[in-house]
């Protein structure tokens, strides 16, 4: 083979090789491509520039701050401020709004419907689902049967606030009683049969009249004497159609020996006064508001 | 093979053929060369003193919330889950303000997470009632229909086991969360008196554990598994008071 400082040239191809050989199988010793060589080159230029302009090297206390003095954390707030500034004048207006004469300012209703249209299907959507149905548990929004009352002060309250939760002080309150171990059992079939009867369902005639005067002397407090409910304790009414955990007879079987208990959260501290004013506005209008 | 190497190169860059030839050196050589980087970008977070800033109210879990997590991370949750709002508008507009390092300063290891099949839950904590989780875990679909969530239902039948929650806590002191003796000693019975508000430890825990919540989190008798996860999911990101946090912009 040939020595260093001779160059060892594949006799096909002219060029030099680098001197391995297996089996008499040479390897090309071609130089790198140079548009290749260059673009490594400007890489490693790219990259001292790089850690020069942006936050990079690691000092004693924290890293270098880059000459062009970005950071991720201005950068979120200016994008936040950006689009808080275009839309300030609008939600200062909306904030500071009378909602029950909204109406009256047709672009700050409309931007209010579609603001709080954003913040219930990042924040309300979960329990009263996306479409505001609801579910077992969880109060549809759609309809014009309000528990706390559907018009525009209490349903800011009730956002505000929220229901038997215990962040806010001023959180809606009231707790129904678990009849198990007050009714017997034969009570609480009587009175889940005249809950049947008052909201109009097949029933047990004789257990619903049984069960008359146990719902008179017990229920009637918060349902009222008809059993219509009552809104400033949040008690459902029970003679129509629209169930929040069910009108079947195990569903009231289980209200009436365990209550119900819902919970809501407070969204005062949560959401600025202007998306609580929006969201307000856009629960209204969805179909029940008063 | 040939017994030299045939380079037209001169001087240092000849000398390649050194490295080539040597499969050891030429593998302690890449070693250095990677350590390079390694000492670069990893070994300062060690030192920097903005590494993680300082922000009120941050402190380690409670025992109930130590097993919750024990849950989450048992679970995989972090699969589907991260733990982590990055600091863009889109994602501080949807869950909260951005994460802090202080926030994950207890967590080993921490939920970040990497992918967010569901939503991100660093700043869950008291978004959802009580009620709501314990639906939405028995049977996610029930409160969420679009959800592909599968359901925990069988937590709740899984009791919180208080013998080992001493030997929890005392790891995860082991590997750096500042819990004192007294806490590890009282673990097991703080393990069991957040899950319910009337016993006499009421005050003793919040003051071990600043804001923690003590309640009745599944609504049924005992400590279950699933008082643990509501809990532990009930105090993400609640802890820091952002009303005495300024934002150091160099970061």
């Amino acid at each position: 083979m040939s020595s260093n400082d001779q160059k060892d040239i594949d006799d096909v191809t002219g060029t030099d090789t680098t001197g391995h050989s297996w089996d008499g199988i040479k390897e090309l010793n071609n130089p790198l491509p140079r548009w290749w060589l260059w673009s490594f080159y400007i890489t490693i230029i790219w990259g001292v520039a790089y850690s020069i302009a942006y936050p990079a090297w690691p000092m004693i206390s924290g890293a270098t701050a880059g000459l062009l003095g970005y950071s991720t954390r201005a950068e979120v707030a200016q994008d936040i401020a950006r689009f808080e500034d275009a839309n300030s004048e609008i939600s200062a207006q909306l904030a500071s709004a009378d909602l029950n004469t909204l109406l009256e300012n047709e672009d700050l209703a409309r931007f209010a419907t579609s603001a709080g249209g954003a913040v219930f299907r990042n924040n309300c959507s979960q329990c009263h689902g996306s479409g505001a149905a609801g579910a077992v548990g969880y109060p549809n929004l759609l309809d014009d049967d309000w528990l706390w009352g559907g018009d525009f002060d209490n349903i800011e309250y009730t956002i505000r606030h929220g229901i038997r939760n215990e962040e806010d002080w001023d959180a809606r309150y009231s707790e129904m009683t678990a009849y198990d171990d007050i009714f017997s059992n034969q009570e609480v079939d009587q009175v889940v049969q005249y809950v049947r009867l008052i909201s109009n369902q097949a029933h047990d005639a004789d257990l619903a009249a049984a069960g008359e005067e146990l719902f008179l002397n017990n229920c009637t407090a918060c349902h009222g004497d008809n059993g219509a409910g009552n809104r400033d304790l949040g008690a459902p009414n029970l003679t129509d159609a629209i169930w929040l955990y069910g009108g079947s007879v195990d569903a009231l079987e289980e209200t009436v020996r365990y209550a119900r208990f819902g919970v809501m959260p407070p969204w005062g501290e949560r959401l600025t006064e202007a998306e609580i004013k929006a969201v307000t506005a856009y629960v209204h209008q969805l179909g029940g508001g008063e | 093979m040939s017994d030299t190497p045939n380079t037209p190169a001169k001087g240092f860059l000849a000398k390649h053929a050194i490295l080539e030839r040597s499969p050891t050196l030429l593998l302690i050589s890449s070693l250095l060369v990677v350590t390079v980087g390694g000492i670069v970008e990893i070994a300062p977070l060690f030192y920097l003193e903005n590494t993680i800033e300082e922000v009120e109210g941050v402190r380690p879990y409670s025992p109930l919330e130590l097993a919750g997590r024990d849950v989450y991370v048992r679970e995989g949750c972090y699969v589907c889950h991260s733990q982590m709002i990055r600091p863009m508008r889109d994602e501080v507009e949807r869950y909260g303000h951005y994460s802090l390092a202080a926030e994950s300063m207890y967590d080993h290891p921490f939920q970040w997470g990497s992918k967010r099949t569901g939503p991100d839950l660093a700043r869950v904590g008291g978004k959802y009632s009580d009620a709501w989780h314990l639906d939405h875990l028995i049977a996610p679909r029930s409160v969420v229909p679009e959800s592909i969530m599968p359901g925990y239902a069988y937590l709740l039948d899984t009791p919180v086991n208080a013998e080992y929650t001493a030997d929890l806590v005392s790891t995860h002191r082991f590997v750096g969360v500042p819990y004192t003796d007294e806490m590890i000693e009282v673990a097991a019975a703080d393990v069991l008196a957040q899950a319910d508000p009337d016993t006499d430890a009421y005050d003793d825990l919040l003051e071990r554990y600043p804001g923690a919540q003590i309640r009745n989190f599944d609504g049924a008798p005992g400590v279950s598994e699933m008082d643990a996860l509501i809990a532990y999911l009930q105090m993400l990101g609640t802890t820091v008071d952002f009303s005495t946090f300024t934002p150091d912009a160099s970061r």
